[in-house]
């Protein structure tokens, strides 16, 4: 059930920034790349604030079922993260932003 | 509740397992590598033989279907992924990667493409793109002790995290605008209401974290960087199969439930669709390094077979699907011949260094040129085939502008393929290539015979494609 006085698109707007806050945590973040990573997770919980928000709104059950996998498949990308930023630290001795230049695109 | 219909993915992954279990209890003190690949060829060979012969349906529960369209799907990614194993299996050794991770990893992401290419639900479609890139992520990594390797590990991670987050998102939105997540509900709620806005920027979300998986511009930033960081067998693999399950998913989505949104998707995927096949063809001219050359080749390749769903019809997609199939089918070959370029133990990627190869491995030569022949779309050779296909496709729907723009940049993409071939037989010859290994041999000429050869297989792969683009648009099981 979704609260009186607050709507869809309460949930809506904070969802969304959310997402805008991630994105910009992505792109303008020039310091450390955990950051990136807790910017992918916000991005991820922006959707499953959607989610569950619709979900109560439509009677639906599955939104939330949804949202349990999002969140399982989250922490297996965290942990896939870190490891892959462990060996990436180990061969560079830094976790910078702009230390990730080898190539060039 | 008909689980049986995901039994090839289920025995998959249980082989995937039981793989990693021989591995992990085996002798310390040597390698599995050897026994890993040869357990993964057999189980992925294994479930090919299951895909063909699962019958058509929808079962667990309405999120997964099976299909035409889902077999040949998934047979053209098992295929792929084959092929790269056998290109990984010495290219590995020599290189002294000998974990047995290697293959089972490659059978995880297998399996998370069956599973994009049998999704009927958006969250089947969300969990087997997550299955398949998680392993691609480590693969990419996997050669830790090299700071490419992990570099370009870390770089596909991040970005491509962004992109499954920007889909999930999108996914959010068009769940609750359109009020379920189940394909043919989706379908029916969009043909009987009005579009929302709502719709249409989850809708935009979704095709730019497809688009993301398909390396198509202009989301194709990290392609080149990864190709060239990551080991020459994990790129081998990442340049064919998981394309194949990214168009899966995303002619199954646009087609499917979002068929209503025709009108305003077709025009997004046309401006995909000529940005890649510009940069891929004008990009790729500088590069000296054959790994990125690959890399800008496949973004215009994406570039073409995106055309065929910019049609949007059952000529189109069928054209997709040929493209695909030849796609998966050169690359490998490509890529095999690029394994085989080692001197003294180490790997070149160079153009320079196939300098008089002509000369030097007249049969090694002779592969690698079909195989730029074919993707330069020279004919009777199989990617002329499947360039022939798209444009007719685009021609007959009207895109005129899209094919016209298709044959200008196949012209100027043929110049840096010649490049590649001019090198190989009018340059002084330079020092000698180690020896050939015999499981690259073979993939290049499995390819190669595929390649030149496609007009005696054209009929069975085209009534294929054909029954497969049918069963989808008719959206009836069978």
């Amino acid at each position: 059930m979704i609260a009186p006085g607050i709507g869809i698109g309460h949930y809506l707007t904070l969802s969304a920034i959310l997402l805008t806050l991630g994105i910009f945590g992505i792109f303008m973040n020039r310091r450390n790349i955990i950051v990136i990573m807790m910017s992918i997770e916000l991005i991820l919980l922006a959707a499953n604030i959607n989610l569950i928000a619709f979900s109560a709104v439509l009677h639906e059950i599955s939104g939330q079922v949804f949202v349990l996998f999002v969140l399982t498949v989250a922490a297996a990308e965290a942990a896939i993260g870190l490891a892959i930023l462990m060996t990436y630290f180990r061969n560079r001795g830094s976790i910078q932003v702009e230390d990730v230049k080898l190539m060039k695109g | 509740m008909n689980w049986t219909l995901a039994v090839p993915e289920l025995v998959l992954v249980l082989c995937g397992l039981a793989t990693l279990t021989i591995g992990v209890l085996g002798d310390k003190a040597k390698s599995h590598a050897g026994l890993a690949t040869w357990l993964s060829i057999a189980s992925l060979l294994f479930a090919g033989v299951l895909v063909l012969l699962s019958p058509s349906g929808i079962g667990l529960g309405g999120v997964f279907i099976n299909d035409a369209f889902a077999r040949f799907m998934k047979i053209v990614a098992i295929g792929g992924a084959i092929l790269a194993m056998a290109v990984g299996f010495d290219s590995n050794r020599r290189a002294g990667l000998r974990h047995f991770e290697f293959p089972v990893l490659m059978v995880f992401s297998t399996a998370g493409m069956m599973v994009m290419a049998s999704s009927a639900n958006l969250m089947t479609l969300y969990i087997g793109l997550e299955l398949q890139s998680f392993a691609l992520y480590v693969l990419c990594a996997i050669d830790r002790d090299r700071l490419g390797s992990s570099e370009a590990g870390l770089k596909y991670f991040v970005l491509g995290s962004l992109a499954s987050g920007l889909l999930l998102y999108g996914l959010s939105l068009v769940y609750g605008f359109s009020g379920s997540l189940d394909y043919a509900a989706i379908a029916t709620a969009l043909h009987a209401g009005a579009i929302s806005p709502g719709l249409l920027v989850g809708m935009v979300f979704v095709v730019v974290g497809l688009v993301f998986k398909l390396s198509a511009v202009p989301f194709h930033m990290w392609t080149p960087d990864v190709y060239e960081g990551a080991p020459a067998s994990v790129t081998a693999f990442l340049a064919g199969a998981p394309k194949v399950a990214a168009f899966a998913l995303l002619i199954r989505v646009l087609l499917g439930p979002l068929g209503a949104l025709a009108h305003q998707w077709q025009l997004l995927i046309e401006i995909v669709a000529v940005c890649s096949m510009v940069l891929g063809s004008l990009a790729a001219i500088a590069q000296t390094d054959i790994k990125r050359l690959m890399a800008y080749s496949s973004i215009g390749h994406m570039g073409y077979a995106l055309m065929g769903i910019a049609a949007g019809n059952e000529a189109g997609t069928t054209a997709t699907l040929v493209y695909l199939f030849t796609y998966v089918v050169m690359n490998a070959g490509a890529f095999a011949c690029i394994v085989a370029m080692r001197r003294r133990g180490e790997a070149q990627t160079d153009i320079a260094a196939l300098a008089g190869l002509g000369r030097r491995d007249p049969a090694l030569a002779m592969g690698m040129a079909i195989f730029m022949f074919s993707m330069a779309g020279v004919p009777p050779l199989a990617g002329f085939f499947g360039k022939l296909l798209v444009f007719v496709a685009a021609v007959k729907s009207g895109l005129w502008v899209l094919a016209g723009v298709g044959i200008v940049t196949s012209v100027i993409g043929a110049f840096y393929y010649l490049r590649v071939v001019r090198v190989m037989y009018f340059d002084t010859p330079a020092e000698a290539f180690d020896a050939r290994a015999r499981s690259t041999s073979a993939v290049a000429l499995v390819s190669g015979l595929a390649t030149a050869g496609f007009v005696l297989i054209w009929a069975p792969v085209m009534a294929a494609a054909a029954l497969a683009a049918r069963s989808l648009l008719a959206g009836t099981v069978g």
